[in-house]
């Protein structure tokens, strides 16, 4: 059972009790496998944020099991085995870029001189270099994402949890970004769960798309997207790539598999 | 925009204020012998259009009388008023300084307290904003009766009244960061002292700078006050309850008293204010002018 960074068993998660109890997630089975790029896609209120706050523990399960890097999702925040990026960058206004990326550094035993280094090592990685002192308002907000991410994988964490991150962005910095994220993917290993509601985006960066639905969240399907590596601006013109974007699309809209198919039979008549 | 000229702008902007402050202090003055001249008293050259009481030269004394009574002595052969009350500035200043710096590590203190405890907040809260409808002229004897007379028990008094702009501001500043800020923090596994030493209280910054500047002229409003039932006679409050007794034989004098009153809440002010713009130099929009 080795290559598993996260496994969650029968997961449940309701909000609230008694009338005003929502099931935002239900029987969730998910096996995620070291260095995979998994993205969760699913209409507004399919429990895809709650599903990675839960692999991050900052929300807690109501039922089942979730294991991250074979212990409890709550070990390993503490042991810091992840990194966050939410859709804003969420940087400190107070601290230049530099100390922005050491600031999860400093709750660790590190010293300042190996603190300086990380951070430059990862701005370097984010192609920030040159922008080490100046503060996050004097940055565009593609280049404060960038930060965001620098900051997240500042300790070198085993999994990266990214929360819409490039939703506020314009399509043109958003595409970059997805290459650039790519890049930062394959030079680190990092396994990377990322929520996002554009099925283009979701195809293009994973290489396993787990298509989600509606309140109760459940898994409706898991996508292997089996284009070849290193993806680029190429990709997105490949044919199998807008193959992937139709099954993905499918599968979103409308219910299980059979249906699809005599849909599609239907049509082909 | 390099580090060194951040924090130079940040000084520039800073003494703006008390440049135009000068200036708005000239056109009051101005004012003030323009109604003098319009309603004031009759001399040889100029006899004025209107008869105002508020005018005379014993309410409104004129300008030029007030500055000239900073040279003369304020008892007979004793050293010049000026002197006298700089000499008492600077001790009223001292009380209000620890005033400010009690009141400031009082009010921030509770503040901490209750952003990590609702239960304490709720029940403490009332009594701190109680506290501040009991007038401090009725405070200040009990003060003094408690601590006896002397520098510490002016302080006390002058911290009554600063603590509670630092609490207020400090719990909504506190509580200012990103509910997703506290969120990363606790993915890194963050100590309850780093997210309030990294986070809380760094955001809070603006919002207790604001509060300092207030709690700046009212620690001297609190230690003139707190000197009178003190019956300390060596600051301002002593000096400005001296003049107001013997007006009728020098309004000028307690005029004078007032104008270094109001010099040194204004002079604390701006020392707070120039701390501020270097403190958060680099913060956009963060520092007013």
């Amino acid at each position: 059972m080795t290559g598993a960074v996260v496994r969650m068993r029968a997961v449940q998660k309701v909000f609230g009790g008694g009338a005003d109890q929502t099931h935002a997630l239900d029987a969730i089975d998910l096996e995620i496998p070291k260095g995979a790029f998994v993205s969760l896609i699913g209409p507004s209120g399919c429990g895809k944020s709650t599903l990675l706050r839960l692999i991050g523990d900052l929300t807690q399960a109501t039922g089942g099991t979730i294991e991250v890097n074979g212990k409890s999702a709550h070990r390993a925040r503490l042991d810091r085995d992840y990194g966050i990026v939410f859709q804003s960058p969420v940087l400190f206004d107070w601290r230049t870029v530099e100390r922005n990326v050491e600031l999860p550094l400093e709750m660790s035993a590190i010293d300042r001189r190996a603190r300086a280094e990380r951070a430059r090592a990862m701005l370097a990685l984010v192609e920030l270099s040159g922008s080490e002192k100046r503060y996050p308002w004097q940055l565009s907000g593609g280049m404060q994402q960038r930060v965001a991410i620098a900051r997240a994988l500042s300790f070198e964490p085993a999994l990266l949890l990214m929360d819409e991150p490039f939703g506020a962005l314009d399509e043109m910095t958003r595409e970059r970004l997805n290459l650039e994220l790519l890049g930062i993917w394959r030079k680190t290993g990092t396994t990377i769960v990322f929520v996002t509601h554009s099925i283009p985006e979701a195809v293009f960066l994973s290489t396993r798309v787990v298509v989600m639905s509606a309140r109760p969240g459940r898994i409706i399907d898991v996508i292997e997207v089996d284009l070849p590596q290193p993806r680029n601006d190429l990709t997105r013109e490949d044919e199998r790539y807008f193959a992937f974007v139709t099954r993905v699309r499918e599968r979103l809209r409308g219910g299980d598999s059979a249906q699809v198919a005599a849909k599609t039979r239907a049509a082909a008549m | 925009m390099r580090v060194s000229s951040i924090y130079t702008f940040a000084v520039l902007r800073a003494v703006r204020g008390p440049l135009s402050f000068l200036v708005l202090a000239s056109a009051l003055a101005l004012v003030w012998e323009v109604v003098k001249l319009l309603g004031g008293e009759q001399t040889d050259a100029w006899t004025p259009p209107f008869h105002w009481k508020i005018a005379s030269d014993l309410n409104m004394p004129h300008v030029w009388d007030i500055a000239a009574a900073f040279a003369e002595p304020a008892q007979r052969n004793g050293p010049p008023l000026g002197l006298v009350l700089v000499d008492a500035a600077i001790f009223t200043f001292r009380e209000a300084f620890g005033g400010f710096v009690i009141g400031a590590v009082l009010g921030l203190a509770l503040a901490i307290v209750f952003v990590h405890s609702g239960i304490l907040e709720r029940a403490l809260v009332p009594y701190v904003v109680a506290s501040q409808t009991v007038p401090i002229i009725a405070i200040a004897p009990v003060v003094v009766i408690w601590l006896q007379a002397g520098w510490l028990s002016v302080a006390v008094i002058s911290a009554y009244l600063t603590f509670f702009p630092v609490t207020i501001a400090g719990l909504r500043g506190l509580r200012s960061p990103d509910p997703r800020a506290l969120e990363l923090m606790r993915s890194y596994a963050a100590s309850p002292r780093d997210v309030l030493v990294k986070v809380r209280m760094p955001a809070a910054a603006p919002y207790l700078f604001a509060a300092l500047k207030v709690a700046a002229t009212a620690s001297v409003v609190g230690a003139i006050i707190g000197e009178l039932p003190s019956g300390i006679r060596d600051g301002l409050g002593g000096a400005i309850l001296n003049f107001n007794q013997y007006y009728i034989s020098g309004p000028p004098k307690l005029w004078a008293a007032i104008i270094v009153a109001a010099v040194v809440g204004i002079g604390f002010f701006a020392i707070v204010r120039v701390a501020e713009a270097i403190f958060l130099a680099g913060r956009l929009g963060r520092v007013e002018t």
